[in-house]
């Protein structure tokens, strides 16, 4: 008897201790906060330089924290656990935040770089899922589109058709994503890649479990390194990824396929609960500067929004590449991903399951 | 010293608060996600997913392929250690070390290495192709998964099987041999079932590991393969859904309740056997 109380003695008086320091190490962080932004953005999304030149212009601190999907992202801004200011979501990604009251109204009165340097279509095209430009800046945007080795494929390369085609069997790669690989079937369908329609959304199950054997991998991030090496004929692919492959292997092509594709836009969005909102919108008009742009650009890989870049890049083979300065043809009428609501998501994710399944 | 309840219990302490915040308080963690809704009400339903065809098809997928590469671990590691235990205690100890060794490395590193021996273009292809002989694709393959498999944890069948081996007493096995057993005989009726619990505690140690694994699928398999591993992460990270991704995790906890009973069985009635 006497150990058992002892034990819950000693027990109780460690936990107490243990949620003490937890306590005072919470208390002693707050303080620091001051003036300074928390950013929560893709992997690798924002040169380092360009955060050290913020500081020094202004003043702010910035702790940048990094994700790899949208859906990685959303619960932890959802819950809670961490506090972000700023976050750099994508277009359905920022219609759900929306939806679900996360975000804040941005004042671009304090963002006077935003309307002077985006070119209008990247707002007009942001509609789509911010319908009144009241919550988004854009950031980053492109296509997804196919990457092939031209050396090896010799019809045209026009249609997501040719993902179907039994001659590149074990040589195609596809995303590993539920609406990435479903858009693709739809598309051909001539279905909008938002499709509801459960009939025709088991129709774009089947044509992927038809293409499955033709499949090398369903994959993400390593597709780039498989195009590179050549280990893949062709792959699906986005479009910022598509020019840093076509600088390291000349020999792989880009192209967006007729039948319309995924018109993406990333963009700064300012959380509701956000503590640092003035610095927020800082940190934002500072990214929309043309010459801040390029540095990013230049890192990246990624198309910007901002109108001016193109004159200003200095790398003559990037300047005159059709993958990061497209002809404006290109993301005509094209579409973009809207949220369609979590019992929508939930029969995407289950269909592309079903074909991993297979 | 230590003979008062009170002192013992005061140093057995920091382990019961260890296993209560990191061990039993998760299991019940893991236990009401997986028994509620998204609302909090208890249901069935979670674990009740298992039986749709998706889930299950992962579920029956890793199933066989962690035991296929514990079959073929065990049958890789026995005649080592045989050959080992025979060995010079010295040589012994540097070929148990050097196949210890790839523990040393990160697993990922050596599964990653993996992708590039096995790759369309990879190194294995490109010395049969130097022989002449026609290309063999292995990668995002099931065979590519349990390869991994096996090279990753051949180590944890090793070990205790040798452990087993080594302690055998070398006079029963001249007994055997003084009293006219031939060389299976005493294979068979002294070495195996005195080597069985470090053959059962392998088994385990494998067989775990294989059945949970979600990395060694998702660089070998080439996401065309989903192991129920896989599937639990995307619950979790992906979907968001952690009362179904709970739900499987307690499906797969029975499967290794299961074999660690057998593992407990066996050494009883190995025991008993000895008594």
């Amino acid at each position: 008897m006497k150990g058992k109380k002892l034990f819950k003695f000693v027990l109780s008086v460690l936990l107490t201790a243990a949620f003490c320091l937890n306590l005072t190490g919470c208390g002693s962080d707050s303080s620091k906060k001051e003036n300074s932004l928390y950013v929560y953005s893709w992997g690798d999304y924002i040169d380092p330089k360009v955060l050290d030149m913020f500081e020094k212009e202004t003043g702010i601190h910035v702790i940048l924290d990094e994700f790899d999907t949208n859906e990685n992202m959303y619960p932890r801004v959802y819950e809670g656990a961490v506090h972000y200011d700023i976050i750099c979501p994508s277009d359905y990604m920022i219609q759900k935040m929306i939806a679900n009251n996360l975000l804040q109204p941005l004042d671009f009165e304090k963002i006077p770089n935003a309307k002077k340097n985006i070119d209008a279509k990247f707002f007009e095209q942001s509609k789509e899922f911010d319908p009144e430009n009241k919550y988004s800046v854009p950031y980053c945007w492109g296509t997804v589109g196919i990457m092939y080795d031209s050396t090896v494929v010799d019809e045209p390369v026009d249609s997501w058709n040719i993902l179907w085609n039994e001659k590149y069997k074990d040589k195609i790669l596809m995303q590993d994503s539920a609406r990435d690989s479903l858009m693709i079937p739809l598309k051909l369908m001539g279905r909008s890649m938002n499709e509801t329609d459960q009939k025709y959304l088991e129709q774009a199950r089947d044509m992927l479990i038809k293409q499955k054997p033709l499949v090398q991998a369903y994959v993400i991030d390593e597709a780039k390194d498989k195009l590179i090496s050549g280990e893949s004929t062709m792959g699906v692919i986005f479009s910022g990824e598509a020019l840093m492959i076509s600088l390291a292997n000349p020999k792989m092509k880009f192209s967006v396929p007729k039948e319309g594709t995924n018109f993406w836009i990333d963009s700064w969005v300012i959380t509701k609960d956000a503590e640092n909102v003035d610095n927020a919108h800082k940190f934002i008009n500072f990214m929309c500067r043309p010459d801040i742009a390029l540095i990013n650009f230049d890192f990246l890989g990624y198309s910007t929004p901002i109108e001016a870049l193109k004159d200003m890049e200095e790398n003559e083979e990037i300047r005159n590449s059709p993958i990061a300065f497209p002809d404006p043809e290109v993301y005509k009428n094209q579409e973009t991903y809207k949220y369609l609501g979590n019992e929508m998501d939930k029969i995407y994710n289950r269909l592309w399951m079903q074909v991993k399944v297979d | 010293m230590f003979r008062t309840i009170g002192i013992r219990n005061l140093f057995l302490a920091p382990f019961c608060i260890w296993a209560g915040i990191f061990i039993f308080v998760p299991l019940l963690f893991m236990f009401y996600y997986g028994l509620t809704t998204p609302a909090g009400n208890f249901t069935f339903e979670n674990i009740l997913m298992i039986f749709q065809t998706e889930f299950f098809y992962s579920l029956k997928m890793s199933v066989l392929l962690a035991f296929i590469s514990t079959a073929v671990c065990l049958l890789l590691a026995y005649p080592l250690c045989l050959i080992l235990v025979d060995r010079a205690k010295s040589a012994g100890a540097i070929i148990t070390l050097l196949f210890i060794l790839p523990l040393w490395m990160n697993s990922l590193l050596s599964t990653m290495a993996w992708q590039t021996i096995l790759e369309r273009d990879g190194t294995l292809n490109q010395i049969l192709r130097l022989l002449s002989l026609p290309d063999f694709t292995l990668i995002n393959t099931a065979t590519a998964i349990v390869i991994g498999m096996v090279y990753n944890y051949l180590p944890y069948m090793v070990l205790p099987l040798y452990v087993a081996l080594t302690k055998i007493d070398k006079s029963i096995i001249e007994a055997a041999k003084d009293l006219g057993a031939n060389t299976w005989q005493t294979f068979y009726k002294i070495i195996l079932p005195l080597s069985l619990p470090g053959a059962v505690s392998g088994i385990t140690m494998v067989f775990i590991p294989a059945l949970t694994t979600f990395a060694i699928s998702a660089l070998l398999g080439g996401g065309r393969i989903l192991l129920i591993g896989n599937v639990i992460e995307q619950e979790f990270t992906f979907e968001y859904n952690w009362n179904l991704g709970a739900a499987l995790s307690i499906v797969l906890m029975i499967f290794i309740v299961v074999n660690m009973a057998l593992t407990v069985f066996f050494e009883n009635s190995h025991e008993e056997e000895k008594n």
